[in-house]
């Protein structure tokens, strides 16, 4: 049966801000089918976004949603997350947004492994300020800031996430959305930090620059660096330079997700009362011969000020 | 009943943000600070409240901002340096409107400066830091027992009105430990933040009808949720992003008022020897300590002194200032920096009286016997109040 | 004013002479109805270099925290001795590691020097180096009689970890004895 999307849409925003050809509705499409395979109620899903096009998908949805500033999104999630380890917490971002300005938060919270799903549009370009060149914009592609293209070198985000220690990592592809649907919905389902880089194409600041031809072209031609991790089994490590693997690229059921971690903590320190007794020290208890009097208070407190104190607001 | 203890100021925010209620924390260890995440790591857990350290200055400020969107009182301590990298999110909190509260132990600046030294450098900074017309609290208290009740107020502050509060102490209350009583939550005032009456479908985040909307929790106790966007962008009632003129004024004119209106819940102040003084020793944080005993120092010899001390920095307590400037002959503010509060009360006096400054940002305490001296002779500099011997066990700048 | 007391505590990083100074905090605070302040110098600032703790007890509020006239002076090195000595008062106690500090003929005139082997006491006599600071404490009690011994007693019983409390509490006992020792016969360095 079809997913009835406007469930999970505030359809009084509709239409999508996005350009014709913009992938991030390909993108939101999935992850909106895949969340109605999980059957998750949106009263437990919590969405946080930083700056860019792909950063307005909070808009969109409707969930509890934080529309942040540029960069810090996994940062806030982060937050949400482990204030409510019970409830399901997402990211959505561009490349700009999550890898060059948030690049940090994304390392730690991979390494972190806490559990948090980001779903990050990587369509390697700045699109929203005006196509300028970004961490992800292939060396020689032009931008608005690299107009006789860029003399960076890129960079692999996925093998960046893994090697920070992510739970798990996929590669997807807008023009795949059926695979991506999948990948998008094992992250979902796995209990650790999931990162699913998508590459989607940004017609109108990447593709149209380079003269890529309409959206079906540029889709064509991002595909040309994409090859199916069954695929690059077979293939050769000079084969495999420039090119960028989809799939489930890894996953780790070992590791223990922060939350849980912290849980564990928690009980370790309930256990224990060694820094309770020590802080504890000089306790009053109202049995206690020393009960606090206000002229001892105001000894501590000399000053013709207002306490917080119900019984004394001024000593 | 609470309890006596033997701490110092970082100790005692720690201590009496727990009191206040605090539900998350998430810090990142710069000197002279670092007691308070120390601290709160070991008790923190025990209350099975959720403690972080993170990544760096930016990500912890935005992980507060996080927890508090989502309906937990949040904290972030910091000095100097930090301060600087946690101004934008700063800025995201006043325009979402959550509660927040961000712990400035002043160091001597700028820059790295000096890491161990107490300053009151970040004046200026604590009410203009972040960018864009912002409406902010911050209060600075002045040893430890201070900081216990102050930091309650802070979070008290943070819930009533919406409103990240800064609280601003400094290098040498992080050093001093003293005798303090530090209360039980039941003996103390302790607001949270209003909740909805309305149903979660016609709830705004950003109701017109009310000067500090309610802020819903987003999971509440009965097993509600309240769900709705928050936007860093110009936003309408609703809390989705509008260009429209009038809203966007609009919205900056309320968030200013929320507090400007409220000057008489905000503002804290204390007058000490004020009756009948001639001069007014403007002063605040550890330096009104110093100033405290310059005063008793001078009225044994008949000199008419007194002080003002603001523990609401911001807003500043303009009506009082002013009230001040028509009775006496002339004002000293004393403060650890070049003169950056006294800026401020120049401008509320408006020139109605002398302002004078005891003005030391050389990583030193202000002590008495210079405040003493200004009063005796305002119009003179006052040198660095150290003896040579003491001036030798800096080493270095020959 | 009544009573006031300022003791400085005064070692290089790592010696753990600060934790002298809040142990008689503590005692001052929590088991006499004394008011106290502790201004240590900052950890990250001495790192094997000179560090103090100044202590002030006092039986009123104290308002401006700022040890000028120190009453008594603990320096377990020599660094820390010419770093600190500058504001004791005329005829303050002193009390200095033998082994480690050399204090000027000059200074003897000024203050009572009272010289121990803390160090050497501690490790070889008592059994671990770690009992230097408790040793002092009691030294420091027996000599200038600034808090109640059973005060300080206790203290030290909750701020010592308990393997090492025996060891500790016969530390605290030998540097009662030579406190008193020093406070009948005088300064050892005259």
């Amino acid at each position: 049966m079809a997913v009835d999307y406007t469930k999970y849409l505030r359809m009084d925003k509709m239409p999508l801000y996005w350009c014709p050809g913009c992938g991030d509705g390909i993108v939101l499409k999935c992850y909106l089918e895949a969340i109605d395979e999980l059957g998750w109620s949106k009263d437990d899903c919590a969405m946080v976004s930083g700056i860019g096009c792909a950063a307005r998908v909070t808009g969109y949805v409707d969930f509890h949603t934080l529309h942040t500033i540029h960069g810090r999104a996994i940062a806030v999630a982060v937050g949400i997350k482990m204030s409510h380890p019970d409830k399901h917490v997402f990211v959505f971002g561009g490349d700009g947004d999550l890898v060059h300005i948030g690049g940090n938060h994304l390392l730690h919270a991979c390494r972190r492994n806490v559990d948090v799903t980001v779903v990050l549009i990587n369509n390697w370009i700045y699109g929203m300020t005006g196509g300028q060149h970004s961490c992800t914009t292939p060396p020689g592609a032009k931008a608005t800031t690299a107009p006789r293209g860029s003399f960076e070198p890129t960079i692999d985000v996925c093998k960046m996430a893994i090697g920070a220690g992510a739970g798990y990592v996929a590669r997807g592809f807008a023009g795949d959305p059926t695979r991506l649907k999948k990948l998008i919905k094992e992250g979902l389902e796995y209990k650790g930090f999931s990162l699913i880089d998508v590459f989607s194409p940004c017609p109108i600041n990447f593709g149209r620059r380079n003269k890529l031809g309409d959206p079906a072209k540029l889709l064509e031609h991002m595909k040309s660096f994409l090859v199916s991790s069954a695929k690059a089994k077979r293939m050769s490590e000079e084969e495999l330079k420039g090119k960028f693997i989809t799939g489930v690229l890894h996953k780790d059921t070992e590791k223990p997700e922060l939350t849980e971690a912290y849980k564990s903590i928690v009980e370790k320190a309930q256990a224990s009362d060694e820094y309770w007794a020590k802080y504890v020290k000089g306790t009053l208890s109202e049995s206690d011969k020393n009960k606090i009097t206000r002229e001892e208070l105001k000894k501590l407190y000399p000053y013709d000020v207002e306490t917080p104190l119900k019984q004394w607001k001024k000593l | 009943m609470g309890r006596i203890a033997f701490l110092n100021a970082n100790a005692a925010v720690a201590e009496a943000a727990l009191v206040a209620g605090l539900g998350f924390y998430a810090g990142y260890p710069i000197t002279p600070s670092s007691e308070v995440p120390e601290r709160l790591s070991k008790i923190m857990p025990e209350k099975g409240l959720p403690f972080m350290m993170m990544e760096d200055e930016i990500a912890s400020i935005n992980a507060c901002v996080g927890a508090s969107a989502s309906g937990v009182k949040a904290m972030t301590c910091t000095s100097g340096p930090g301060f600087s990298l946690k101004q934008e999110a700063l800025g995201m909190a006043c325009m979402f409107e959550v509660p927040l509260v961000v712990v400035d132990v002043m160091r001597g600046g700028p820059s790295t400066g000096l890491p161990t030294r107490p300053s009151q450098q970040d004046i200026m900074q604590a009410r203009w830091g972040t960018h864009g017309d912002h409406p902010i609290i911050a209060v600075a208290p002045c040893n430890a027992q201070e900081a216990v009740f102050e930091t309650i107020r802070a979070f008290n502050l943070a819930e009533k009105f919406r409103q990240p509060v800064v609280l601003l102490t400094d290098g040498s209350l992080s050093h001093l430990h003293t005798k303090i009583y530090i209360p039980d939550p039941d003996e103390v005032e302790i607001v949270d933040r209003a909740q909805p009456e309305v149903d979660p479908e016609n709830y705004y985040p950003y109701d017109y009808n009310y000067e500090v909307p309610p802020l819903a929790k987003w999971w509440t106790e009965d097993g509600k949720s309240y769900r709705y966007h928050l936007s860093s962008l110009i936003h309408d009632k609703t809390g989705f992003p509008t260009v429209y003129p009038k809203y966007a004024q609009w919205l900056l004119e309320r968030m200013h008022n929320k507090i400007l209106n409220h000057r008489d819940e905000i503002l804290k102040y204390e007058y000490y020897k004020m009756d009948d003084a001639e001069t007014c020793i403007v002063a605040f944080g550890s330096t009104a300590e110093a100033a405290r005993v310059a005063i008793d120092q001078a009225r044994e010899e008949g000199i008419k002194v007194g002080m003002f001390r603001p523990l609401t920095i911001w807003p500043s307590p303009e009506e009082q200032i002013r009230d001040i400037a028509s009775k006496v002959k002339q004002f000293i503010v004393a403060e650890m920096n070049l003169g950056q509060y006294k800026l401020e009360v120049e401008r509320i006096v408006g020139g109605r009286a002398p302002v004078y400054g005891v003005s030391q940002a050389a990583g030193v305490l202000i002590r008495p016997s210079q405040i003493y001296d200004k009063i005796k002779d305002p119009s003179k500099r006052v040198e660095i109040g150290l003896t040579e011997e003491e001036l030798k066990r800096f080493g270095g700048g020959e | 004013m009544g009573f006031h007391y300022e003791l400085r505590f005064a070692g290089v990083g790592g010696q753990g002479s600060l934790t002298a100074g809040t142990i008689l905090a503590h005692a001052a605070v929590f088991h006499t109805n004394y008011y106290a302040t502790q201004v240590p110098t900052y950890t990250s600032q001495v790192r094997g270099g000179a560090a103090k703790a100044d202590i002030i007890i006092s039986d009123t509020p104290i308002v401006f925290a700022e040890s000028t006239n120190v009453d008594f002076f603990l320096a377990t090195h020599q660094k820390a001795y010419d770093a600190y000595k500058g504001d004791l008062k005329k005829g303050a106690d002193v009390l200095v590691d033998s082994g480690l500090v050399k204090v000027p003929d000059e200074d003897a005139k000024i203050y009572k020097i009272y010289e121990y082997p803390l160090v050497k006491v501690a490790k070889y006599e008592i059994g671990n180096v770690v009992t230097m600071n408790v040793l002092a404490v009691g030294i420091c009690v027996g000599l200038t009689h600034v808090l109640d011994v059973e005060a300080v007693r206790e203290t030290v019983k909750e701020e010592v970890p308990e393997r090492f409390l025996d060891m500790n509490l016969k530390a605290f006992d030998m540097g009662l004895e030579v406190g008193e020792k020093f406070r009948r016969e005088g300064p050892t360095k005259k």
